[in-house]
């Protein structure tokens, strides 16, 4: 039996009851202002006091390209998509993977949709997955 | 306080050196400053590094037997050198050094630079792509301005055309656009021949309180961070809200620096600045204040940075032609700039440059701002 996806790191993303993942985003108590990944600190303000809180998994592309050498530290698959997803609703830019490697097929607010992929398979044979978006 | 002068300049040439350490191209670098300042008496050195492990300023001076001194290694990024200097000059104008080294050394890998900066997790998902986000911000800069790929690729053919005078360059063949456009694509729209190599060299200057006008001043020496909300302006590996409005460390540093050095952008007559890629050049004309934003594409158009243009910037050939070694270059753009203010860059001369200004990138992000001024 296959075993279960491990999260590349803890608190990024989640899955919820229907099995639908979602990004944990941070939100700050003193200036309601969002962040990604999630931390106790405020990075706009200095306010120790964030949240955390479930993200829009929905969004539009705001910049993308494509990496097709394995960067450091990369042990996946090349080519892939590369890019900044501004989320709806408050409109945080997070930087992600894409799940569309060719530059060519994307376009300036293309509406996306987060999901999750698989990285790579870790020493114990987990498959290790992130997060990432695709066309929607 | 007392203005500060660049007395002695030195460079280990930039570019691949199998044979050599870091410490040795510091060595070359050193003792080229120290000849040229007259006196190997200092009273500090600082080192600007970023590979360079520990205590590397200091292995470079036990090597050439001058040490008791305080030696201290800074590490900013490739702003590295600036921040160095920034430090120095502090000291001698608050009386505290009379003389000052300041070097740059480093060997770094071939390819893609691994920066500890980039959590392991944002490796292991491939987001440690550093020139995906030189990308994004070119991609970003080429929406909000008139900037095309061919633009990107002309600015390659300036640097590269400048660096065939550069002895200290390690790409010394001109090329066409053409070329560069053909040159495989390593992240869209950034082609190979658009981005810099992480390289080997050094650098070194020796700074000295001045007591009468000085031939070639340290005007102002700057570093400065980016602010808390700015996301991509640096390729900051941040996710965050709109930046729009929030200066860039570039913007924050060269306002610093013309007042400390009671200058103006239009007063400047040469600059180096961060080419670490193409674009990078451009949104520094603008982050700069050289060029009003949105301008930068006309100023290609116009070859206002060409070596016979109103502010010919990257004479030496910048990073695309010598490359980058991280801790070096900042100081590799102060010899190249103090060269040209005692009118003794040989065939990249400026005619009549008074004011030169040094800019560099760091990871962080920051950015540092250096300006020179002549009589």
């Amino acid at each position: 039996m296959p075993s279960m996806p491990i999260p590349v790191h803890e608190g990024l993303f989640e899955r919820d009851e229907n099995g639908a993942p979602y990004l944990i985003g941070g939100r700050c108590g003193s200036c309601g202002r969002d962040h990604f990944p999630s931390r106790d600190v405020c990075p706009y303000c200095g306010a120790g006091d964030a949240v955390t809180v479930r993200l829009p998994d929905t969004g539009r592309l705001w910049g993308w390209t494509s990496v097709l050498t394995a960067p450091p530290g990369y042990q996946g698959e090349v080519p892939f998509g590369f890019g900044v997803v501004e989320l709806d609703g408050d409109g945080l830019r997070v930087i992600t993977r894409l799940e569309e490697s060719d530059p060519d097929r994307l376009a300036f607010d293309q509406p996306m949709q987060l999901a999750l992929t698989p990285l790579h398979v870790d020493d114990e044979g987990n498959p290790v997955e992130t997060y990432t978006f695709m066309a929607r | 306080m007392n203005p500060v002068e660049i007395v002695g300049i030195g460079i280990h040439p930039f570019g691949r050196f199998a044979d050599k350490t870091a410490t040795d191209m510091g060595v070359d670098a050193v003792r080229a400053a120290l000849a040229e300042s007259g006196t190997d008496r200092f009273d500090a050195a600082f080192c600007g590094t970023a590979y360079g492990g520990v205590a590397a300023g200091h292995k470079v001076l036990d090597a050439v037997a001058r040490t008791g001194m305080p030696i201290v290694d800074v590490e900013a990024g490739c702003a590295s050198g600036g921040a160095a200097l920034m430090l120095a000059a502090g000291a001698i104008r608050a009386g505290q050094y009379d003389t000052v080294l300041v070097f740059g050394i480093e060997k770094m890998p071939k390819g893609i630079i691994r920066s500890s900066f980039f959590e392991p997790w944002r490796e292991e998902a491939g987001l440690a792509a550093t020139p995906a986000y030189f990308a994004l911000r070119a991609q970003r800069l080429m929406r909000e301005s008139g900037v095309t790929k061919e633009h990107l690729a002309r600015v390659v053919v300036k640097n590269r055309r400048n660096g065939v005078d550069n002895p200290d360059a390690m790409f010394r063949k001109a090329v066409t656009a053409d070329e560069v456009l053909a040159s495989r694509v390593v992240c869209e729209p950034l082609h190979l021949w658009m981005l810099c190599s992480p390289n080997e060299g050094a650098a070194a200057v020796v700074l000295r309180r001045a007591e009468a006008t000085p031939r070639v001043a340290l005007a102002a020496a700057v570093l400065r961070s980016h602010l808390p909300g700015s996301v991509l302006g640096e390729a900051t590996p941040m996710a965050g809200i709109d930046d729009t409005g929030i200066p860039t460390p570039t913007t924050l540093a060269a306002r610093a620096a013309y007042e400390e050095a009671g200058l103006g952008p239009d007063d400047i007559d040469v600059a180096e600045c961060q080419d670490t890629d193409a674009a990078r050049e451009l949104l520094s004309y603008e982050e700069l204040e050289l060029c009003p934003r949105g301008d930068a594409a006309r100023w290609v158009d116009d070859g206002i940075t060409e070596r016979g243009g109103r502010l010919p910037t990257n004479p030496s050939g910048g990073l695309l032609s010598k490359g980058e070694p991280l801790g070096a270059s900042a100081l590799g753009q102060v010899v190249e700039l103090t060269r040209q203010l005692r009118g003794k860059a040989g065939p990249r001369q400026v005619d009549g440059a008074r004011v030169a200004l040094a800019h560099t990138v760091g990871r962080g992000a920051n950015a540092s701002v250096t300006i020179l001024r002549a009589p």
